[in-house]
């Protein structure tokens, strides 16, 4: 089914669009507005806001749903932006099957973040900011996922940039947070540089940021454009999605509180990359190069991820280098065409509820464990959190892909629609897929042995308090579950009768493609592929106790706590090499250009220093050098007309 | 009489003033060899226009003179107020407007 992008104007029930973004952003508007005097009630209004935002979401999801599937597709036109002759951007919304699906994640998984948050943060004295800036999130990711225009996408996506440099930095009195917010902004300023050219390249080619003329334009565009069109959206994505080589930010962003770390840099914001490729998959049905450089850093981010995951002993750390791979199986999806856009999405769906729900069960640890983040200091949690331990082990289950949870359903096409993309190409993706797979098992593997199994290995913290480690209250704990059970079954629900399949087709089509394995093969040995990981990482931490301290570790296992050296890369040839090139156009710019420039100024100061003795204030020497010229000119015009 | 004649005269003259004026400092010298230029022009004029037949150039003198006259009346009055203050009539000595 090849995808069409006709939508109709909104009536009726779609007239809500609007509002699902306008309730959260009031909710931000009120709190940063009404300051101190919101304190008591500012994070209860934040929830009402993103809860009320998620029922116009369902609301509208099941208005969807009564349609015909090429009904499903409809523009709100809100106001004209920038009204100018021979120029005008619209803010307009556009909901279909792609962006209510997203609307649902975002508002859902956000709503029960924000429940969590209540308890998380209590004891934090600006909780009311954090509630604000958890709405000013919801209310851009909203626009970022609705806008039926680049122009309005794009200021979604410096909106939720916004917020996650707020959010990372919001304990902002520890320098390392503060740090890392500037280090994600200034990472994600390279790749919204790639999006904002690539916004820039549509409009000169086809007149409009609108999706319509732009989606239903580009397969009669030049294929040459298209493709630059392409890889800058990719290096966009790569900066939101923290994909290689734009990665290092999201490691260091779990500096920021975990409720954000699980919404934003788990399962919603950090995903926005594969939305941007997916929304536009015109654009790369017509450039199969574009696609292979996407498939290729999608591949490569899988396992550089995946790498790091098994080295960090950082519980948030090693979540994010999962967080990292996760999203490079998406962008490898995303880059195979339409065999997989749709699995793309579906494992955004499912990576946002288990990811999420893992990231809360680490902050239920940490809550227990006085902040601790080191799982070499865990160990034998599980009889202390029973609730945490059960939905963190549900969410470990999902991610490494064990039937029948969620995550089995949605990697396992993935890795399918890798191979069926046929040729040599689809070999090495599906390979790279599987090890992925592969390492994924060893790493979650890790994270729970060495955090709920095993002998207690507690510390006492800075201040010398022991921990006691105990189960957080139920307000945490309810969001936990929510998450767990979609975990368990959102996979299956998905893949029941194809659902997820027809429902997203309408807008990115599908193909099956032409697996050159049989199916059922390369389902038993994705599974044997996955035991295996998890076999691996009981012999290292099942069978014998993880040291308090870490060991030194091969060269591999150095390299991954270092994550793999991309901070030390980007600082040898970024910072340094752009320190000397500053250096080198100073030093230019001083001797060169001033030096020029300072020339001229001294050589012309200097000539009429001289020429300026000639006025010497006698008389008879003006009248001298008159005579002489009128004699000049008389000669000059006698010699003319002789 | 060959009317030449009397552009030689004009020539020499012209040529006298313009010395004058190069050479000598005193500054009432200097106006009377600008006088004797500008009547050397005023021959010049006249001499053409008998040779040419044409009132022209006689028209022309009768101008030269009207500005003759009313630049030695600025001239002169300048010459006497520099004089007051410097005690000096020398072109070389009022040199104040320079660099």
């Amino acid at each position: 089914m090849t995808p069409s992008y006709a939508p109709v104007a909104a009536t009726g029930t779609f007239a809500l669009t609007a509002w699902v973004i306008l309730l959260p952003l009031a909710g931000a508007a009120i709190l940063l507005i009404g300051g101190r005097r919101t304190n008591r009630w500012g994070h209860l209004l934040g929830c009402a806001a993103a809860i009320g935002s998620f029922v116009l979401g369902a609301v509208l999801f099941f208005a969807l749903l009564a349609k015909p599937g090429a009904q499903r597709s409809y523009d709100q036109h809100v106001y004209t932006w920038i009204p100018v002759p021979g120029f005008t951007a619209d803010v307009g919304f556009h909901l279909d099957q792609l962006s209510i699906v997203f609307v649902l994640l975002i508002t859902g998984v956000g709503s029960l973040i924000h429940i969590y948050s209540v308890a998380y943060m209590e004891h934090d004295e600006n909780r009311r900011k954090f509630f604000c800036y958890l709405n000013l999130f919801l209310a851009a990711m909203l626009v970022l996922v609705l806008a039926d225009n680049y122009l309005l996408l794009y200021a979604g996506w410096e909106g939720v940039g916004l917020a996650s440099y707020l959010l990372i930095g919001f304990w902002q009195h520890k320098p390392s947070a503060a740090v890392a917010a500037k280090k994600a902004f200034i990472v994600n300023r390279v790749g919204d540089v790639g999006l904002s050219i690539a916004v820039m390249l549509m409009y000169t080619t086809f007149g409009s940021f609108a999706f319509g003329p732009v989606l239903n334009g580009a397969s009669s565009a030049k294929v040459g454009t298209m493709t630059a069109i392409g890889l800058l959206l990719l290096l966009g994505a790569c900066g939101k999605s923290a994909q290689f080589p734009l990665q290092s930010w999201l490691l260091d962003a779990m500096e920021g509180p975990t409720p954000v770390s699980a919404l934003i840099h788990a399962a919603t914001m950090v995903t926005a990359g594969v939305y941007l490729i997916v929304r536009s998959n015109a654009i790369f049905d017509v450039s199969p190069n574009a696609r292979l450089v996407v498939t290729i850093i999608g591949a490569i981010t899988l396992m550089f991820g995946a790498i790091i995951g098994c080295a960090k002993d950082d519980i948030k750390k090693a979540l994010a280098g999962s967080t990292m791979s996760q999203i490079g199986y998406m962008i490898l999806a995303a880059g195979l065409g339409p065999i997989g856009y749709v699995f793309a999405i579906m494992h955004l769906i499912t990576h946002g509820f288990f990811k999420a729900g893992l990231f809360l069960g680490a902050g239920s640890v940490m809550h227990g464990m006085n902040d601790d983040v080191n799982m070499r200091h865990y160990g034998a949690l599980r009889k202390f959190m029973p609730w945490t331990y059960v939905t963190f082990g549900l969410g470990y289950l999902a991610i490494i892909g064990v039937p029948p949870f969620s995550g089995y359903w949605s990697k396992d096409k993935i890795i399918e629609a890798a191979f069926a993309q046929g040729g040599t190409s689809g070999w090495i993706l599906g390979c790279a897929a599987l090890l992925g797979a592969l390492v994924t098992a060893f790493y979650m593997t890790r994270v729970v042995l060495m955090t709920f199994f095993g002998q207690k290995r507690w510390v006492p913290d800075a201040e010398g308090h022991e921990p006691h480690p105990h189960e957080s209250p139920w307000i945490m704990v309810v969001p936990m579950v929510v998450l767990a059970v979609g975990s368990v079954a959102a996979g299956f629900l998905f893949s029941y009768h194809n659902a997820f399949v027809n429902w997203l087709s309408p807008v990115t089509g599908f193909s099956e493609g032409h697996s050159p394995i049989n199916t059922a093969v390369l389902q038993v040995v994705t599974l044997v592929v996955v035991a295996l990981g998890i076999g691996y990482a009981y012999l290292g931490y099942g069978l014998q106790q993880a040291p308090s301290t870490p060991p030194l570790g091969s060269f591999a296992t150095r390299a991954a706590r270092q994550d793999l050296y991309g901070d030390a890369f980007n600082e040898l040839v970024f910072m340094r090499g752009g320190q000397y090139l500053t250096r080198v156009l100073v030093y230019f710019d001083m001797k060169g250009v001033d030096g020029v420039v300072n020339g001229v100024s001294a050589g012309l100061g200097g000539s009429s220093g001289r020429l300026r003795k000639l006025q010497s204030g006698f008389v008879r020497s003006y009248a001298l050098s008159m005579f002489g010229g009128a004699t000049l000119l008389i000669v000059a015009l006698l010699l003319v007309r002789g | 009489m060959n009317p030449d004649n009397y552009l030689y005269l004009s020539a020499i003259l012209f040529t006298l003033g313009a010395l004058g004026v190069l050479i000598r400092r005193n500054a009432i010298v200097v106006f009377m060899c600008i006088e004797l230029m500008l009547n050397a022009a005023n021959l010049a004029f006249v001499t053409f226009s008998r040779m040419h037949g044409a009132l022209d150039g006689q028209v022309i003198a009768f101008f030269t003179m009207v500005v003759a006259a009313a630049e030695v009346v600025v001239g002169l009055a300048i010459i006497i107020s520099v004089f007051r203050t410097r005690r000096s009539a020398s072109v070389d000595d009022a040199n104040l407007l320079k660099y």
